[in-house]
C-alpha cells in the first residue's frame, strides 16, 4: 500500500491491510477462476446456458453443482442427479451452524449468509480469531466467490459450448480430475482414504447392476453407514476444498489450521 | 422442462440445507454423529463422482483415455497443483491419449 493512501483514504486501507479481506479476495479470485470449468462441463454435459447458470447462481456450492452434472453427463436421470447434489450439501448445513455461531446474523443478513456459505467462505472464516476479522473474512469470500464464480460459470458456458466435440477437447477427462481434485484435500491420514476406497469400490460394483447415477447414491449410504457406526473424528472430511491458510502455515503442511481454529472455536462454545 | 425441474428443486433444496444450519439450536452442531455423517458422506460421494466418471459408461465398465485423466490429475495434485492445473491435466491427457489412438 502506498503512503498516500493512509491520509487520503484512512477507511479504504484498513478495510485492504485487513488479513481475512486479504485472503477472501485472494480466495475469490483462484475459486471463480475455475468456475471456467464448470461452465464448460455443465453444457457439454448436456444443460443450456441458462441451466448452467441457474446452477451457479442459485445451488452455489462446486461439490454440488459438479455432481449434478456428472450425474447428467454420465446418462443419470434427473432424480439421481438431485440425490446426489443434495447429499453433497448437507456439509453446508454444518457450516451454517458454525457461521451462525460466530457472526449471528440478524434479519435479512441471515438469509444471505446462508446463501453464500461454501466451503471458501467457511474457511475463511473460521481461519480467524478476532470477531470482526471472521466477519469480514466471510463477507468477502462469500460475495467474492459468488460474482467471479457465476462471472467465470458463464465464459466457461459460452466457450464450452463454441467447442463441438467435448471428448476431442479431453473434457471428460477434464471431469475426473475436478471431482478428484475436489476429493483430494480431505485425504488426510488413514481413515478418510480408506473410506474413499471402500466407497469407490462400491461404485464399481453397483454400475453394472444398477441405472446410471444410481451407484453414487450406493456409495453416500455406504459412506453414512460408515459415518454412523464407527467413531473417528468428528469433522473427517469436512475440510473444505481450499485452505487459504496454507501460505502462512508452509512450515508445518501436515497440520490443517482450518480444522485446529474450529476445533477450539467448539470447545470455546461449549 | 424435466430437467428443469429437478434442477430447481436441487437448487431449493441446497439452500435448505444451508439454511438449516442458521435455523437449528447449536446444541445440534455439538453432535458429533450429524457432523461425522456430513464429513464421511462427502468423503464417499467424491469418491464414487470420480470413480463413475473415470470408467462408468452408461451401466458397464471401460477402460479408457478417462484413466489417463485420473493418472495425470493425481500427479498433478501430488505436486500441489491449484485446481485449475489438475482439471487442465486431466483434459490435456485424455486428448492426447485419443490423438495418440488409445480411446
Amino acid at each position: 500500500m502506498g503512503l498516500d493512501f493512509d491520509t487520503a483514504e484512512p477507511a479504504l486501507v484498513k478495510i485492504l491491510q485487513s488479513p481475512a479481506v486479504r485472503i477472501g479476495l485472494s480466495i475469490s479470485i483462484a475459486t471463480g477462476l475455475y468456475g471456467v470449468s464448470f461452465g464448460a462441463l455443465s453444457v457439454t454435459s448436456g444443460l443450456d446456458f441458462w441451466q448452467t447458470m441457474a446452477l451457479s447462481l442459485l445451488l452455489f456450492s462446486g461439490g454440488s453443482q459438479f455432481a449434478f452434472i456428472g450425474v447428467v453427463a454420465g446418462g443419470g436421470s434427473g432424480v439421481a442427479a438431485m440425490g446426489a447434489a443434495t447429499l453433497l450439501g448437507m456439509r453446508n448445513g454444518i457450516y451454517g451452524m458454525q457461521i451462525n455461531a460466530l457472526l449471528q446474523p440478524r434479519g435479512w443478513r441471515k438469509f444471505a449468509a446462508a446463501q453464500l456459505t461454501i466451503d471458501e467462505s467457511t474457511a475463511t472464516s473460521t481461519g480467524q480469531t478476532d470477531p470482526d476479522e471472521q466477519k469480514r473474512g466471510f463477507w468477502t469470500a462469500g460475495i467474492g466467490v459468488f460474482v467471479l464464480w457465476n462471472l467465470f460459470t458463464a465464459l466457461g458456458a459460452l466457450a464450452g459450448g463454441a467447442l463441438g466435440d467435448p471428448k476431442q477437447w479431453g473434457l471428460d477427462g477434464a471431469a475426473v480430475a475436478a471431482f478428484l481434485g475436489l476429493l483430494w484435500p480431505r485425504l488426510k491420514g488413514r481413515e478418510p482414504v480408506a473410506i474413499a476406497v471402500v466407497c469407490a469400490l462400491a461404485t464399481v460394483l453397483a454400475v453394472p447392476f444398477v441405472p446410471p447415477g444410481v451407484p453414487i447414491l450406493v456409495a453416500a449410504v455406504v459412506a453414512a453407514g460408515i459415518g454412523w457406526f464407527s467413531h473417528g473424528r468428528s469433522d473427517e472430511g469436512l475440510e473444505p476444498d481450499v485452505d487459504p491458510y496454507a501460505e502462512d502455515h508452509v512450515h508445518h503442511h501436515h497440520h490443517d489450521p482450518a480444522r485446529d481454529s474450529r476445533g477450539e472455536r467448539t470447545g470455546d462454545d461449549a | 422442462m424435466n430437467l428443469w425441474m429437478w434442477l430447481l428443486l436441487s437448487c431449493l433444496l441446497a439452500y435448505a440445507w444451508k439454511l438449516l444450519g442458521y435455523l437449528v439450536p447449536a446444541s445440534l452442531l455439538r453432535n458429533p454423529r450429524t457432523s461425522r455423517i456430513a464429513g464421511t458422506m462427502t468423503i464417499g460421494l467424491l469418491a464414487s463422482l470420480t470413480v463413475v466418471n473415470a470408467v462408468a459408461s452408461g451401466q458397464s465398465l471401460v477402460l479408457d483415455a478417462r484413466l489417463g485423466a485420473l493418472a495425470a490429475a493425481a500427479i498433478a495434485l501430488w505436486l500441489r497443483a491449484p485446481f485449475l492445473v489438475v482439471v487442465i491435466a486431466g483434459a490435456v491427457a485424455a486428448a492426447g491419449l485419443r490423438l495418440l489412438g488409445w480411446d
